[in-house]
């Protein structure tokens, strides 16, 4: 017999759909797709960084894409992606020390994570329009 | 007594060890400093015409700690980048063509970066 015949439904192990949305889950979640989310951005970096290197008018060109209404909020997002990774990898980090695992620490940890980067974006944003406003 | 000598080097099958995570928390630890020097550049950026933005990434202060950030950051993520195909993609044609393309893209990324700090820098009349 070179093919094994199913009968009937095998069970499954459990994914993603069965479980109770979690903040620490979210969280777990979040800081993979922030972080693929910034090696896209990358991108932005490099346009930035050649365009300076290259000329004025690409200069021009890169700085009009990101004062378009696209790419603010593409550089909203950048800037929240960077603050969740970047608090998600210092929680990581605390991680490694074998602190923070149990499960009071873990939740207040993870809500401090969210909550902490979208104050950092505000932040960071706040700062930005002070800057321009001034110049 | 004796133990084998694979398990002294404790590399384990892959023979990498736990370098990869090493590496991953270390470019960790020094993208912290250098994103919020990112996020502050940029601040200080805003608006700014191409000579200044131009004078401002030349500052050997900059330049250095922007090349440093191209590093490590863009080690960080092709590691990064790399755990996520082996956790999704299944299909050895697939995983495999995409951990290449991974390293090219991060790679690519690398040498334009530095190219364009490199050249900003040097075409710069002297800093101070």
């Amino acid at each position: 017999m070179k093919q094994a015949i199913r009968l009937r439904q095998r069970p499954l192990s459990p994914h993603l759909q069965i479980y109770r949305r979690h903040v620490t889950m979210v969280m777990s979640i979040l800081h993979r797709i922030t972080g693929a989310a910034l090696y896209l951005g990358a991108l932005l970096l490099a346009w930035g960084l050649v365009a300076t290197a290259w000329s004025e008018s690409a200069y021009g060109a890169f700085e009009s894409f990101v004062g378009s209404p696209l790419g603010k909020i593409v550089l909203l997002g950048y800037t929240w992606a960077l603050a969740h990774h970047l608090l998600g990898g210092l929680r990581h980090l605390v991680w490694d020390t074998g602190r923070g695992l149990e499960r009071a620490g873990a939740n207040a940890i993870a809500w401090g994570t969210l909550i902490g980067s979208i104050m950092l974006t505000a932040i960071v944003w706040g700062a930005s329009h002070l800057i321009i406003w001034n110049s | 007594m004796q133990t084998p000598f694979k398990r002294t080097q404790g590399l384990g099958s892959a023979g990498a060890g736990t370098g990869q995570f090493w590496t991953q928390r270390l470019t960790a630890i020094a993208n912290v400093p250098l994103a919020i020097f990112l996020v502050v550049l940029v601040l200080t950026l805003a608006g700014a015409d191409y000579e200044a933005a131009r004078s401002s990434i030349a500052n050997p202060l900059v330049a250095v700690s922007l090349v440093l950030l191209i590093c490590s950051g863009v080690w960080h993520m092709c590691i990064g980048m790399q755990t996520i195909i082996e956790d999704y993609l299944h299909r050895p044609r697939f995983k495999i063509a995409a951990l290449i393309l991974n390293v090219l893209f991060s790679g690519t990324i690398v040498a334009t970066c530095l190219w364009a700090v490199l050249k900003i820098s040097f075409n710069t009349p002297p800093f101070l």
